[in-house]
């Protein structure tokens, strides 16, 4: 009984005051409405500025009244809760916006007919066409590319962290570091030095796929090198002790537990040189015409599909609306890898079997 | 089918560290031997030099001799890889192939260096199971993954998966310290069969454990911290825990270390 009463009369040093959930919903609401009167009173008419003015007043609002009710840690937590939010939707406003209108824009001449039908007898200027040649185009560039960049980026990355000791290795890695820092247009400028100027070949898909190679081949060492690094040598030395040879080791036990993120890695890397223009344009010089052969004479991708309409729209309108549909075209390829990389690193993954 | 091990004036070096220093000892077939000591002595280290194992690590290099009954291990021309074919080993920390079922966890020694026959592979992981006392509690499961099993079964798959490949020798590195005590019983029960078949070397920090399971017991110490690793002294278990010849085993068996 008089235990009961004392705990009654003592404050609790577990539970403090705090305010009800609804409290960041009403200061946001507050300082809006204060941030319109605000900018009505004092004249200001640009959106940003009672916007940055509304802004304000929550945090300082926010802080202010938690601080009172809640303690100065809890206003910081808030604010800094406040702070993440913010922060986030600055970085998907973008991003939202920019599928929102590269679909709104793209599906008026997106159908079947656009997929399937190049731009051969179709002026620029006028309706009709597709792209199904730049469709092809890119999908055997970036094929080619990936080709040579996966067998060998990948077999780099296991010499790097399972052989490679001293110099050699420390070379590599200085190397891949440097080629992860090539602007396309220089590695375009390379091939086209080489392949295109030295050796007298002409513009082909290939001479692109090469140019695209040493774009992809340092982000797929690196990425395969960090997954085989998050290999735990727990793993290694198990199968070493059953004497099983490092070769089949590696082979066998280190590649399938970290396929997954390899799988991953090489889709992202994919992705990254499917939206590459600038080698394409110097390499590959682009084609109204299918031309199914990546080894010989001009073919078209979608990147520069996108930028020779525009280009060379002359104002026109059909030729606006086939660039933001191959845009959008480019996008969910895009999309389907990651997709594609997501579900095959979620199949792959090591089971917990529970 | 076990083999007597027979090392000889043993240094192990971590690039230019010397982790042991002269390790001269016999291991007797068919029987347990267990490495006591305080931590960082070397007793891992010195157990990873029995199955090639320590050269594994970078920097990792061994003088001296072990024989393995009559050839030396560090001989001229041995494959590492034979060398662990014969001298299995069990590790601290249960270490299925998470991307393997039970079934090729434990076929996994056989199918990676060349066995494919099915019923052949079907005969070795039953017979590995029932040895490691596993098979009652996963013959339903065999095909699920090895990582959703207990620690303490894992452990079990795990010596399972090194007896599978019919080593000589069996090695195991704080087997049971990851484990609770209930599971830690099973593998040392397991320890007690597997002596019929195999020479076991055992690495405990559990001095009833050593008690419990070990014919032989050695006792490594290091005289400072960033000084080699030596053997103090081996002997019968049963001599060790009551009557040491060396007076430091005494003191480290009775608590008064240090």
């Amino acid at each position: 009984m008089s235990n009961a009463t004392l705990s009654q009369k003592r404050p609790s040093t577990l539970r403090a005051a705090s305010l009800p959930k609804w409290f960041g919903w009403a200061v946001a609401a507050g300082s809006v409405a204060l941030g319109l009167g605000i900018s009505t009173v004092a004249g200001l008419d640009s959106s940003i500025q009672w916007a940055l003015i509304a802004g304000l007043l929550f945090i300082v609002g926010t802080f202010g009244i938690a601080a009172r009710v809640e303690g100065k840690r809890q206003a910081k937590d808030r604010v800094a809760t406040s702070l993440v939010w913010v922060a986030f939707l600055f970085a998907v406003i973008p991003l939202a916006s920019l599928v929102y209108e590269t679909v709104k824009r793209g599906v008026k001449v997106l159908d079947g007919y656009f997929l399937s039908h190049s731009m051969g007898v179709v002026a620029t200027s006028e309706p009709g066409g597709g792209i199904y040649h730049a469709i092809l185009g890119t999908l055997e560039q970036v094929g080619l590319a990936a080709a040579i960049s996966v067998p060998v980026g990948v077999l780099t990355a296991i010499y790097l962290v399972e052989y490679g000791r001293g110099n050699l290795a420390k070379a590599v890695t200085f190397f891949v570091d440097v080629m992860t820092g090539i602007p396309s247009i220089v590695a375009g400028l390379f091939v086209l030095s080489t392949w295109i100027l030295v050796l007298g070949m002409g513009p082909s898909g290939f001479a692109g796929a090469m140019a695209l190679t040493i774009l992809m081949l340092p982000v797929v060492v690196r990425s395969t090198e960090e997954m085989l690094k998050l290999v735990p040598n727990e793993l290694r030395e198990a199968s070493l002790a059953l004497g099983v040879p490092k070769w089949r080791t590696i082979l066998k036990v280190v590649l399938p537990t970290a396929i997954g993120g390899i799988t991953t890695g090489v889709m992202l890397a994919v992705a990254r040189i499917a939206g590459e223009t600038a080698p394409v344009l110097l390499l590959v010089w682009g084609s109204n015409y299918i031309n199914a052969n990546p080894f010989a004479d001009p073919q078209a991708s979608l990147p520069m599909y996108i930028y020779l309409q525009f280009q060379q729209s002359g104002g026109s309108g059909a030729a606006y609306d086939r660039a933001w549909a191959a845009s959008l075209t480019l996008i969910a390829f895009i999309m389907i890898l990651n997709l594609a990389a997501r579900g095959i690193a979620h199949w792959k993954a090591p089971k917990s079997g529970r | 089918m076990a083999k007597r091990i027979d090392v000889s004036g043993l240094n192990a070096y971590y690039s230019s560290f010397r982790a042991i220093e002269d390790i001269s000892m016999t291991v007797e077939p068919r029987t347990v031997t267990a490495f006591i000591g305080p931590s960082g002595c070397g007793k891992s280290t010195f157990l990873r030099t029995l199955n090639r194992m320590h050269e594994v690590t970078s920097g990792g290099r061994v003088e001296g001799k072990v024989m393995l009954d009559d050839e030396d291990l560090y001989g001229p021309g041995v494959d590492p890889v034979s060398v662990r074919r014969e001298v299995g080993m069990v590790f601290q920390r249960p270490n299925p192939f998470p991307t393997m079922s039970i079934y090729d966890n434990v076929a996994a020694g056989l199918k990676l260096v060349g066995t494919k026959k099915k019923s052949e592979l079907d005969d070795v992981v039953e017979k590995s199971l029932k040895g490691a006392n596993l098979w009652n509690e996963v013959k339903d499961r065999l095909n699920k993954p090895g990582s959703g099993l207990s620690g303490g079964q894992q452990q079990r798959l795990c010596i399972a998966r090194a007896i599978a490949v019919e080593p000589k020798v069996l090695l195991m590195d704080e087997p049971c310290s990851a484990l609770d005590p209930i599971s830690t019983l099973a593998i040392e029960d397991l320890i007690g069969e597997l002596k019929e078949r195999f020479t076991i070397v055992i690495v405990t920090h559990n001095m009833q454990q050593a008690a419990r399971v070990s014919d032989r017991t050695a006792f490594f110490n290091l005289a400072a911290v960033g000084q080699p690793g030596k053997l103090i002294e081996i002997d019968d278990t049963a001599r060790i825990f009551s009557n040491p010849s060396v007076q430091a085993t005494e003191d480290y068996i009775s608590g008064r270390f240090g």
